[in-house]
């Protein structure tokens, strides 16, 4: 998203980007399920990211997709001729780029086409690769339109006219209290630090004895969805500690300063829950997830009182 | 997570990627740097990696003892599952669970057999057995 601002002229860093749009949360979906297990994200997606940029940035964007792929592909075409950079939702397992290892069915994988070389394949940029690369168009169209959880339905987006510099004064105090608003109040126990505790709760249930092998596949999933995709759920942590940073020079209030010292901690708590499972996964440490919800919890707790001081503080 | 902290012991599941990630300099200040991969993703990537193989595998078995239908096995190799194939075919669920049985999958109509192999991205010819 920041490459595709900084495109129109706006320089805007990935974290300020991420902060604006009040992007940090936890959701635990027990009902949408990906392959069997459920959904458990760490951030919003990247939809809202975009449209919660519009809002502070002044910027409109445009959404469009498509219910026949012929058109999709079309319409592409005709943006990138046109010079347009755009958005588009995809499932990585059809992008051929990308590692064999990490092509699964998840369709919520966003990257950036800006062109289009000799041979008729679309220039990417991807957040997962470390360089741009480029996509035969068959291929494309197929990530576009896959079926399944989250189908993307060939969705493009890109912005209509400039975005302004906004007056950050403004803009940054409310993105963060509607992010703790998210964190803290959510009407639904799925989402927020309720969340963390109820998948600790589901955690905790897990069997121990036969069944051993789907509890493994249940915690492997939670730290898949936290560390793997993407830059992962403790990283989003540390990028929206990153913005704190950022926030705390442009306002001039150290405190936000001390706050994303708090949250670079946090990060790190997620980090060792991830290294704890992966040790009972592989059977380092015996299979015990009340360890691991107690830890979960330890870290909702955390969460808590830091988004509470950060109301505060904004 | 500062600098030093920054996993580089390599993960095998990307391929040779390298990845950003975020980390605290020496100056306490967060920035992006690359990481060669940290073991606890290799682990939880393998991890599921090998479940989808094993119920490949465990298919494939089947297929050769006469017990399902081709269709499984692509199905697995696809990593997918029987909703996920459902919906990239457009079929109701049962219709595609018994498909799976393999006297079924003999009988389908070509124009079935079409639309199986473009979910799964297959030409007919390779869905009709196992390479």
């Amino acid at each position: 998203m920041s490459t595709m601002l900084r495109h129109h002229g706006l320089a805007i860093s990935e974290p300020m980007a991420f902060g604006l749009s009040s992007a940090i949360s936890f959701a635990y979906l027990p009902i949408v399920r990906i392959n069997g297990l459920p959904l458990v994200a760490y951030r919003m997606p990247p939809k809202w990211i975009i449209k919660g940029l519009q809002k502070p940035l002044a910027l409109k964007m445009r959404f469009e997709t498509f219910r026949r792929p012929e058109d999709g592909v079309r319409r592409l075409d005709q943006l990138l001729a046109d010079g347009q950079v755009v958005g588009l939702q995809t499932s990585v397992y059809w992008l051929p780029y990308l590692p064999e290892d990490l092509r699964f069915h998840f369709n919520a994988h966003n990257i950036l086409a800006f062109g289009k070389a000799d041979d008729g394949s679309y220039r990417i940029s991807d957040p997962v690769a470390e360089m741009t690369v480029t996509c035969p168009p068959d291929a494309l169209q197929r990530a576009r339109f896959a079926k399944g959880v989250l189908a993307p339905k060939g969705l493009i987006y890109y912005p209509l006219g400039r975005p302004q510099e906004p007056a950050w004064e403004k803009v940054v105090p409310k993105a963060i209290v509607k992010t703790a608003r998210i964190m803290l109040d959510s009407p639904l126990p799925i989402i927020g630090v309720r969340g963390i505790r109820r998948l600790a709760a589901a955690i905790e249930r897990l069997e121990t004895g036969t069944d051993a092998q789907h509890s493994k596949l249940f915690i492997g999933q939670v730290v898949r969805m936290q560390e793997e995709i993407g830059t992962g759920g403790g990283g989003f942590r540390f990028i929206y500690a990153s913005f704190l940073q950022e926030a705390a020079d442009r306002l001039a209030r150290p405190v936000l300063n001390e706050l994303a010292d708090t949250l670079i901690d946090i990060g790190d708590e997620w980090r060792e829950f991830a290294l704890a499972t992966a040790r009972m996964i592989r059977d380092r440490d015996p299979l015990d997830p009340p360890r691991l919800a107690d830890k979960l919890r330890t870290i909702a707790h955390r969460e808590q009182t830091f988004f509470r001081d950060l109301r505060r503080a904004a | 997570m500062r600098d030093q902290d920054v996993p580089q012991e390599g993960n095998r599941t990307l391929g040779g990627h390298r990845k950003a990630v975020y980390a605290r300099g020496d100056d306490g200040r967060l920035h992006m740097v690359a990481s060669a991969g940290w073991e606890v993703e290799e682990i939880v990537t393998s991890q599921a990696v090998a479940d989808l193989e094993r119920l490949a595998a465990d298919a494939l078995q089947r297929f050769r003892a006469g017990l399902t239908a081709p269709l499984e096995v692509h199905m697995h190799r696809a990593r997918m599952d029987i909703p996920l194939l459902a919906q990239a075919t457009g079929l109701w669920q049962w219709r595609v669970r018994r498909h799976l049985r393999p006297e079924i999958f003999q009988r389908l109509s070509p124009a079935l057999l079409q639309r199986y192999a473009e979910a799964l991205g297959l030409s007919v010819v390779q869905l009709k057995d196992v390479a």
